[in-house]
């Protein structure tokens, strides 16, 4: 048995440096750079709501909560360098679409509800997706996700609260709500990826131990603490197959159209173009002040020596 | 042409009493500014009170496939644990 098979059977973390399949490398890179670039992307859909939050504090709270989504592309962005990676280089892989992130970010945010929508049901899958991989086999990963676990908490709660206090304003605004739900729901429940049987990658990473539980399972657990928040916010999620059942100790649910997120994720949702093109711009636009950071920093250098 | 910054470590020590702990790295184009990165970045939440930064490619590691032999030497010296010495349990405060 190897040292890698040996530390992982002991269930303990892989650590940079240490000797690794090439699958376990490359595979670690493509689902952290995948994940920084869904955080980094993930900005977009609410830091549009930015300059139109209806009061100072929703503006500060949302700005907070943008900063997170960057400060956890980049922890992950960190970690991904961990295993040879470098962060430039997969910014371009993301521009030029040879690398994916989460579907759910391509679709449109059109009324300020959706930001709250976004943090309760969004944020919520991600938790559900995340809490897991806070125990997965790659030290670094492992450790940003504790990270960003924590701070993902005050993201979903926030929406909820927006979200409450929606529901307790005008039959307009209550309204609103249900419709950023009905929007949000589908999507929401995708974002643990296609259903085990045609999740071709899962069975390789829940050996490696990179994954801890599969796609249905998480999927799962996502509508049984999502129904109960539902209720006591007041809104009815739209699936008319959703209800529990006793002999499973679960609430069965309808089945997420697969065909939309295979579409999305091949490039054909919403904003799917948008947010990439905004990505570019905004990677271009900054490549001035790099380069000129870089030139000051190498003069002071100088000067010094 | 390549103008990524170089990669800097993040040490911070969250409270006064306790070490400086490594949490990750950043880029930056100078130890300046990655200070200023590691503040936005690492201590959003009052996670610190003092941030250390070095330059990824002036850390020496030891190797991770001469573990065996590196830390082998301490592994068969258990007389430097107290448990090593047997002391009658009426003999108080050792």
């Amino acid at each position: 048995m190897s040292d890698f098979e040996d530390t992982i059977a002991r269930d303990q973390r892989i650590e940079p440096g240490d000797a690794m399949p090439d699958g376990y490398r490359s595979t670690m890179i493509r689902q952290i750079a995948q994940h920084a670039h869904s955080e980094i992307i993930g900005m977009q859909p609410e830091g549009e709501w930015i300059t139109r939050a209806p009061s100072l504090r929703r503006k500060a709270i949302l700005l907070a909560k943008v900063q997170d989504e960057a400060g956890h592309g980049l922890y992950l962005y960190s970690a991904a360098e961990t295993l040879g990676a470098d962060r430039g280089d997969l910014t371009r892989r993301l521009i030029e679409g040879r690398q994916k992130y989460s579907s759910i970010f391509n679709y449109p945010t059109l009324t300020f509800a959706d930001v709250g929508v976004i943090g309760w049901l969004v944020d919520g899958a991600a938790i559900c997706n995340q809490v897991p991989l806070c125990r997965s086999s790659y030290g670094p990963y492992g450790r940003a996700m504790i990270r960003i676990c924590k701070e993902e908490s005050f993201h979903q709660r926030q929406g909820f609260e927006l979200l409450m206090t929606m529901m307790g304003g005008t039959p307009g605004q209550r309204a609103m709500v249900q419709d950023a739900v009905n929007r949000w729901w589908w999507p929401s429940l995708m974002m643990f990826g296609p259903p085990d049987d045609q999740s071709p990658n899962s069975a390789r990473s829940m050996a490696w131990k990179i994954k801890r539980h599969s796609n249905d399972e998480l999927r799962q657990r996502y509508v049984d603490m999502s129904v109960p928040q539902a209720e006591a916010l007041g809104v009815t999620l739209p699936d008319d197959e959703l209800r529990w059942n006793a002999d499973r100790g679960h609430y069965d649910f309808g089945t997420p159209d697969w065909a939309e997120l295979t579409r999305v994720i091949s490039g054909d949702g919403p904003c799917n173009a948008a947010r990439i093109e905004r990505r570019r711009r905004a990677d271009e636009d900054g490549a001035w002040v790099r380069e000129a950071a870089a030139a000051h920093a190498r003069k002071r250098e100088k000067v010094v020596a | 042409m390549n103008h990524e910054w170089p990669l800097f470590e993040v040490f911070v020590r969250a409270r006064r009493g306790l070490n400086h702990v490594h949490v990750g790295s950043l880029r930056a184009a100078d130890h300046e500014m990655a200070v200023h990165h590691a503040r936005d970045l690492y201590t959003r939440r009052n996670e610190g009170v003092s941030i250390w930064v070095v330059r990824s490619d002036d850390v020496v590691a030891s190797s991770p496939e001469d573990k065996a032999a590196f830390f082998e030497p301490s592994g068969d010296k258990s007389y430097r644990h107290p448990t090593y010495y047997t002391i009658p349990g009426s003999v108080p405060h050792i």
